[in-house]
């Protein structure tokens, strides 16, 4: 088959383009560390979330914020048109520790996106979306649901505070 | 009637005349070689072109109520237009685009009638059916006094419920589709049957391999609706996995804008070539290109899912790689495309670097129609490398970033070579003359403008962090921190730009409208359908490129490889668990 010497040239170089696109896909993974969001937050019946059942959750628990030996740990239920916690009051964490968050929901497919960065999950029924997060420095966030909900979504936003570690004060362990 | 063809390629090599009513000659058009094909084109293209008013009316509303700056439906309205504006455009306008524009594509490159009038009355009637269908029950949304509805988004994503009918629309319409895709293979065993040695006339192909690509991945959302979402919506089963029902939403859901795409590369190949003065650089590479659609396009529907959980960063990771080298086709596209422009310049006389670039005949606006949706197209890629990289995603996913991107692929490279081709085409399948020309050959640059403001506002308010889909992106509690310019300032583009967008489309509308009303039939017309001999010929090419049979073997074994083991965790859990019951309830 005759391909023209520019055209073998230019799929060369688009071959070379897209090689060093995945590689930096895999530098961001395996340097900086950027993990994705995956199934190691397990599944919850919507319906245990819905009834406020979390005792009976092999994955979830009661939402707030827990000071654990292992770092602090987030369980957020986002849930037609608030973060809980997150939208009544805000979620304080600590500068400079590794936030484990946990996010579910009872009734549809929410999205929870600290604005402006890439904390960005999907929330789906069913799902614990699980992804851990290091704040370098103490500010506000605010969380918007990114994902459309039904006709309350545009209402549906929540804060994510970061404080100094000597103000942090978790919930019980 | 006897058509005059090119013995391998479907390009006619000999001219024929007609009479006109005035006297004089004229080149024989598609109109009157294939009436019936003409005609039902031209239905396909006339409800296209209805649902992309209907479509474009509510992406003004959205434009200017998001921004905030004229509201005239209530935000919990906002959704039922938006959900209206996805459908018709995404849905409507381009499958009946792309089946009006086949039927013409396939019956021209292969000179033989569609051979089951029945069959295409059919599947005419089932896409049309299922198009009133899913539209009516999006606009009951905003009438309380219709007991239905379908807020649902073009995604429908469960627990979120419509009603039953909608979904019944939806799967009408892609069965109608594939319905249309049978006409076209039976079009071509004909053909076959009685030119048994020759390669397969290039737009055939195209059409062919597009349609191997859309029966693959459109199973996936049939399967959806069919045995998850209608049962679901009429109470026959009480719950469905979420999870599931969306990743075979995804199957499909990124396969679905190579189906908008193809036909605009089908026109970039075998038309643009042409209008540019020229012939397609190659006829091989041209195949390579849609080939490789066929087997990448639907196992990398996963990239939509980068953000979701229930599904492992391995099969994230191969949905990635697959994405990457789908880049491969498009890459090799532009290259044809420039190429093919730049061969065409310089035949008619064209010097220097690039001076030959305002040589081009961007007083036509068939041409500059497409070349302007070449150039959105490749701004589009560009963003779209940044949605397939897996981490960066995470930046700008459900951002506005988002609809800033697809804004340039579907609602550009697709609608607006659609509109370009329409100038060109609509002559040759009704016989009348293109009316309000001055209006046309403006059009192309007021969407191009329109869109530059538009999409460049949007993926700069999606790097601030503003979401999509939302009918108020104005926070108490969030700030958006604009890395360029400012959020006012990508208001008012967005506003301005939409707002261009519109009068584009209604310039559109306009012209196509009066070469209906005003044109006579049986007038001598402006353009040709004849299409040049490529400078390479498929003659040069392996023939195992022709061979349909083993692409669509290879590229459902890439599909079982991205996605069996993945569905196959997702079900072993229960096909219907972890289960949502519907939304509202």
């Amino acid at each position: 088959m005759h391909v023209h010497r520019f055209e073998r040239l230019w799929f060369g170089a688009s071959l070379v383009l897209i090689v060093a696109f995945i590689g930096t896909i895999i530098y961001g993974a395996v340097g900086p560390g950027i993990a994705m969001v995956d199934d190691s937050g397990g599944t919850v019946e919507p319906s245990v979330i819905a009834d406020g059942e979390y005792e009976q959750a092999d994955n979830f628990r009661e939402p707030g914020v827990y000071d654990t030996e292992d770092g602090v740990d987030v369980y957020v239920v986002a849930r037609q048109y608030f973060f809980q916690p997150g939208t009544s009051e805000p979620i304080r964490v600590p500068a400079g520790e590794e936030i484990s968050f946990h996010v579910t929901s009872p009734d549809v497919t929410h999205g929870f996106n600290l604005a402006g960065t890439n904390v960005n999950t999907m929330v789906i029924p069913g799902q614990v979306a699980e992804f851990s997060v290091t704040f370098e420095e103490t500010g506000e966030h605010g969380i918007v649901c990114h994902e459309y909900c039904g006709d309350g979504h545009h209402t549906m936003e929540g804060q994510v505070v970061v404080v100094e570690q000597s103000e942090f004060e978790g919930g019980e362990n | 009637m006897a058509t005059e063809h090119g013995s391998e390629t479907g390009f006619e090599t000999e001219q024929e005349f007609v009479e006109t009513e005035d006297g004089t000659r004229r080149r024989l058009a598609f109109v009157d070689r294939f009436p019936e094909a003409a005609r039902t084109a031209r239905i396909c293209l006339w409800i296209a072109f209805a649902a992309f008013g209907v479509g474009a009316l509510f992406g003004l509303i959205q434009a200017l109520h998001r921004t905030n700056t004229l509201r005239i439906i209530s935000s919990a309205d906002y959704y039922t237009i938006l959900t209206g504006h996805g459908v018709l455009l995404a849905l409507v306008f381009t499958t009946f685009g792309i089946a009006g524009l086949f039927h013409w594509a396939n019956t021209r490159s292969l000179g033989v009638s569609p051979t089951s009038r029945r069959l295409t009355q059919g599947w005419l009637w089932t896409m049309s059916i299922g198009t009133l269908l899913a539209a009516g029950t999006i606009v009951a949304g905003l009438f309380d006094w219709i007991p239905a509805s379908a807020d649902v988004l073009y995604t429908f994503y469960a627990p979120l419920e419509a009603h039953p009918l909608f979904y019944v629309g939806a799967a009408l319409l892609i069965v109608g589709s594939w319905g249309a895709g049978l006409d076209w293979f039976l079009q071509y065993r004909e053909w076959r049957s009685h030119n048994p040695d020759a390669r397969i006339p290039l737009q055939s192909f195209m059409v062919m391999t597009t349609m191997l690509m859309w029966y693959l991945s459109s199973a996936g959302v049939a399967i959806e609706v069919v045995f998850f979402l209608i049962p679901w919506s009429l109470g026959l089963i009480s719950q469905v996995d979420p999870l599931l029902t969306r990743t075979l939403f995804w199957y499909f859901g990124h396969p679905v804008v190579y189906f908008w795409l193809l036909p605009a590369y089908v026109v970039w190949y075998t038309v643009l070539p042409k209008l540019s003065g020229g012939r397609l650089f190659s006829d091989p590479l041209a195949r390579v290109t849609f080939v490789l659609f066929l087997l990448l396009s639907t196992p990398v529907g996963f990239h939509h899912q980068y953000t979701d959980p229930g599904i492992a960063s391995g099969y994230k990771l191969v949905a990635m790689t697959n994405t990457m080298f789908l880049l491969l086709p498009s890459l090799l596209t532009l290259f044809t495309v420039v190429a093919s422009m730049e061969h065409g310049a310089r035949q008619q006389g064209s010097t220097g670097r690039l001076a030959w670039l305002k040589d081009l005949p961007w007083e036509r606006p068939e041409f500059s129609g497409i070349a302007l949706a070449g150039i959105m197209f490749a701004a589009g890629g560009f963003s779209g490398m940044i949605n397939a990289g897996m981490n960066i995603n995470y930046l700008i996913h459900n951002t506005l970033w988002v609809p800033g991107h697809f804004h340039l692929t579907v609602g550009t490279a697709y609608a607006l070579t659609l509109m370009a081709i329409a100038y060109w085409l609509v002559p040759q399948l009704t016989g009348k003359r293109l009316q309000f020309r001055g209006l046309a050959a403006v059009q192309p640059f007021v969407w191009f403008v329109g869109m530059v403001l538009m999409s460049n506002a949007m993926h700069r308010g999606g790097l601030a962090g503003i979401p999509r889909r939302t009918a108020e992106p104005q926070y108490d509690m969030v700030s958006f921190d604009a890395v360029v310019g400012t959020v006012g300032e990508m208001r008012l583009q967005i506003a301005i730009g939409g707002t261009l967008l519109f009068v584009g489309a209604v310039m559109f509308l306009a012209v196509m409208f009066g070469t209906w009303a005003l044109g006579k039939p049986n007038s001598r017309l402006r353009v040709n359908g004849t299409i040049p001999e490529p400078l390479s010929g498929p003659e040069e090419s392996p023939r195992v490129l022709d061979n349909l049979k083993l692409w669509t073997a290879i590229a459902i074994m890439l599909v079982l490889l991205a996605y069996g083991i993945p569905l196959y965790d997702m079900v072993a859990d229960g096909l219907l668990s972890p289960g949502s019951v519907p939304f509202p309830e």
